[in-house]
């Protein structure tokens, strides 16, 4: 095994670790904001309370997400030194900003989330929860701004083999960062807000903190429903983007080898890249040239377009890309039946529908981590589109044995990190809202 | 001076200040985690007073490395691509020690029954770093050996070198007495008398050491040891040595507390005013150093860069301070 592909697995390893966190915490944020601003404008000790509650679990997610997050901004120098070389002018700038404009704010406020309730007063908290939840978010903007620019990279040029920046602007707000970021951020919401729906739905079933339990779904429920539909368009306008800006990676998206007039949109199917060929092969007809161009006879390029040493693995981003796709449509048919079940407010009472609940927490998690991989694997063999192959982006001193021996060490370390998050978040869940609040800060 | 070179030295200032703030402020959490053993020993409350001192401020702390990192990253990306992936290994050790000692506390709050192994990992995961990083600085001073494209081309072992060493234990012993004295500032009772004991010979083994780095300095780097600034810096810490002194006998702990911090700052100081304009030295020959010219990022981003340092920094320190100031006062043991 070479170094180049160690460090892709350790890469796509450690950062597939990390994203599940930072996800977590844009939609329980989110929640924790929305209680703070409706204690603040009605008073009622019971918001406050939930938003305690959830700031423990916040903390312990968002603990994960620091200690997992600083391995990816050294991996750039670490494993990847050569892209660090060739685009450093350009792609070390948005870490440095989120560093000085987002991190700060979020990790010194969440400080005073945790432990400053009974030391300032109530608006200065609600400042508080306001900076943290904008700080993870403009943390987030600035993350989707340097992986926009690998994806469609623009506001530069190449100078002796590096890139030099010459129009910032353009290469921050470049073809897709305004998509992948409102789109990355919608998928967050979901799987914060589902997270606490499942969570609340599992203390009404056990007939517990009900007091607690049913206003917490609600809210999370509400936000999940309104983001799951929202998705829909926040997805669409990506995938258009997508079929603009990365026409191959489209094409692998839906295993679509021949360019077609009034291509069909793919449900399911198996691409095969040594037979250029997708069995079980199925497909709406028409629909997808219908999505991208808004016309039923639009072209859309296949993958035989393109050289197959420019092919993506096209078997993993068909699938992955699917599975996100299909757990969008579960998640729509979920929030259709919690609107109905709202609406005729049954929602409490229903208990199959509390059990589904309770076992998706998981499901948008896997989502966002498929539509990442989706996104990242269809850009391959570039590590910057058009620009620079992964192949020559990696360090060229450290030997294979060394990233093999961190990839042991990140293992181990992250198998026991998950188990313990595991135990302490069940615990925390176990213990319930009436004790956690009792027990403050350390 | 054109833009570019006026551009390139204030980023050489700019990313020794994230690093001396990063080293003053995370350095009193890493100092206090490090002598974790010692102040708390295995009792479960004093831990928890100690973990109280820093528990709303030390992630805010852990981002000026995040910062500096990614300011290093962004203005020389040449000596952040060699650093980073020259001193693989060692950077990895570090990692590990990061990760540890970030989700120790936590875990500590929320263990039920065995909560002193959370203790544990927070002094492995504070030590590592405080050594580690000091070793680093030492290669980078002392030199190490590099190609003409820039890439380091030594061992793992061409690391631990007897002077990066001890350059990693005045490292550690600055942390230390950023740890103790934070301690004695925070804490009253038990824990603040220990600290106070302690105190003297973390001081005593902090001053020998700085004398053995200068002694070795002559040696290994003779050719450094006329620059002037370097030796105002040396001026500036040793008069916050003998403020240090007075301060911890009149027991005036916090005014004790800024002098240390004053010293860590002139040992950035000196390390700047020797390193200048030379970001990392080549151990050969001096036209292979990796410089501030010739590891840059170009004109515009240094200077976007800056725009954003400038508006940004000032406003992240008035915010640090205001929550420094929320939380100000000692940690009592009760219950």
């Amino acid at each position: 095994m070479d170094a180049v592909f160690l460090s892709r697995i350790q890469f796509a390893f450690t950062a597939a670790f990390h994203f599940i966190f930072p996800t977590l915490t844009l939609g329980m944020g989110l929640l924790i904001l929305i209680n703070e601003t409706i204690y603040l404008k009605t008073d009622k000790e019971l918001y406050k309370n939930i938003s305690k509650f959830m700031i423990k679990i916040f903390a312990l997610i968002f603990t994960l997400g620091v200690s997992t997050g600083i391995v990816l901004e050294f991996s750039f120098g670490t494993n990847w030194s050569s892209f660090s070389r060739i685009v450093g002018d350009i792609f070390g700038a948005p870490l440095a900003a989120e560093g000085v404009l987002a991190f700060f704010l979020e990790s010194v406020f969440l400080g005073v989330l945790l432990f400053g309730r009974d030391k300032i007063s109530k608006k200065a908290y609600w400042v508080s929860a306001f900076l943290v939840f904008f700080g993870s978010h403009l943390s987030g903007l600035w993350i989707i701004i340097a992986n926009s620019w690998m994806q469609t990279p623009a506001g530069f040029v190449m100078e002796g083999g590096r890139a030099v920046l010459t129009d910032f602007f353009a290469a921050a707000v470049n073809h897709s960062t305004a998509q992948r970021f409102i789109h990355t951020v919608v998928g967050g919401w979901m799987s914060g807000s589902l997270f606490m729906a499942g969570i609340s739905a599992w203390y009404i079933l056990k007939k517990r903190d009900l007091n607690y339990a049913k206003p917490i779904l609600k809210l999370s429920l509400i936000v999940f429903i309104t983001c799951s539909f929202l998705q829909f368009g926040a997805g669409h306008y990506h995938a258009v983007q997508v079929a603009k800006t990365q026409p191959v990676k489209m094409a692998a998206f839906e295993g679509l080898w021949d360019t077609e007039k009034g291509a069909g949109l793919s449900v399911f199917g198996f691409p095969v890249e040594s037979e250029k060929k997708t069995y079980l092969d199925i497909r709406i007809p028409r629909l997808l040239s219908l999505m991208i161009h808004g016309n039923l006879d639009g072209e859309v390029q296949g993958l035989n377009d393109f050289p197959t040493d420019l092919h993506p693995p096209v078997f993993l981003t068909f699938q992955s890309y699917h599975v996100m796709i299909g757990l969008g449509g579960l998640f729509a048919l979920i929030s259709s039946i919690g609107l109905l079940l709202m609406i005729r407010k049954k929602l409490y009472e229903t208990d199959w529908f509390l059990k589904v609940l309770l076992f998706s927490i998981p499901l948008p998690v896997i989502s966002n981590e498929m539509g990442w991989m989706a996104a990242e694997i269809g850009r391959q063999p570039w590590i910057i589109q058009g620009v620079l192959k992964t192949a020559d982006a990696a360090s060229v001193v450290v030997p294979a044995w060394q990233v093999l021996a961190t990839i042991i060490m990140f293992t181990i370390l992250y198998a026991l990190l998950f188990l313990f998050f595991i135990k302490f978040l069940v615990a925390l869940i176990k213990k319930g809202p009436e004790k956690v609040i009792a027990t403050d800060g350390y | 001076m054109d833009t570019l070179t006026f551009l390139q030295i204030i980023w050489f200032v700019l990313i020794g200040i994230l690093f001396a703030g990063y080293a003053v402020l995370d350095g009193f959490d890493l100092g206090i985690g490090s002598l974790l053993p010692y102040l708390a020993g295995s009792d479960e409350k004093k831990t928890a007073v100690i973990f109280k001192t820093i528990g709303p401020v030390w992630d805010g702390n852990e981002v000026w490395l995040i910062t500096a990192g990614g300011a290093l990253f962004a203005a020389f990306p040449h000596a952040y691509a060699t650093v980073f992936s020259g001193f693989y290994l060692a950077l990895m050790i570090v990692l590990f020690g990061l990760i540890l000692r970030a989700v120790s506390i936590e875990f500590f709050t929320l263990e039920e029954k065995n909560k002193q192994r959370w203790a544990k990992t927070f002094f492995l995961g504070s030590i590592l770093p405080s050594i580690l990083f000091g070793v680093a600085l030492g290669n980078v001073i002392i030199g190490v050996p590099l190609d003409s494209g820039m890439e380091f081309r030594g061992s793992f072992f061409t690391l631990l070198r007897p002077y990066p060493l001890v350059i990693g234990l005045l490292g550690l012993s600055a942390i230390l007495m950023q740890g103790i004295t934070y301690a004695m500032l925070k804490t009253d009772g038990e824990i603040n008398e220990s600290a106070a004991g302690l105190s003297g010979k973390i001081y005593y083994g902090y001053a020998a050491l700085f004398v053995i780095s200068l002694i070795l300095s002559y040696v290994f780097i003779p050719e450094r040891m006329s620059i002037i600034p370097a030796w105002i810096a040396t001026i500036v810490f040793a008069l916050s040595m003998a403020a240090l002194k007075y301060f911890l006998a009149a027991k005036s702990e916090l005014k004790a507390f800024f002098s240390s911090s004053l010293a860590f700052i002139s040992l950035w100081g000196i390390a700047g005013a020797i390193q200048f304009p030379v970001l990392v030295k080549s151990i050969e020959s001096s036209s292979l150093d990796i410089t501030i010219y010739n590891a840059s990022s170009g004109k515009l981003t240094l200077s976007v860069m800056l725009g954003i340092a400038l508006a940004g920094m000032p406003v992240v320190i008035a915010y640090s301070i205001y929550v420094y100031r929320v939380f100000r006062g000692k940690i009592k043991m009760h219950n």
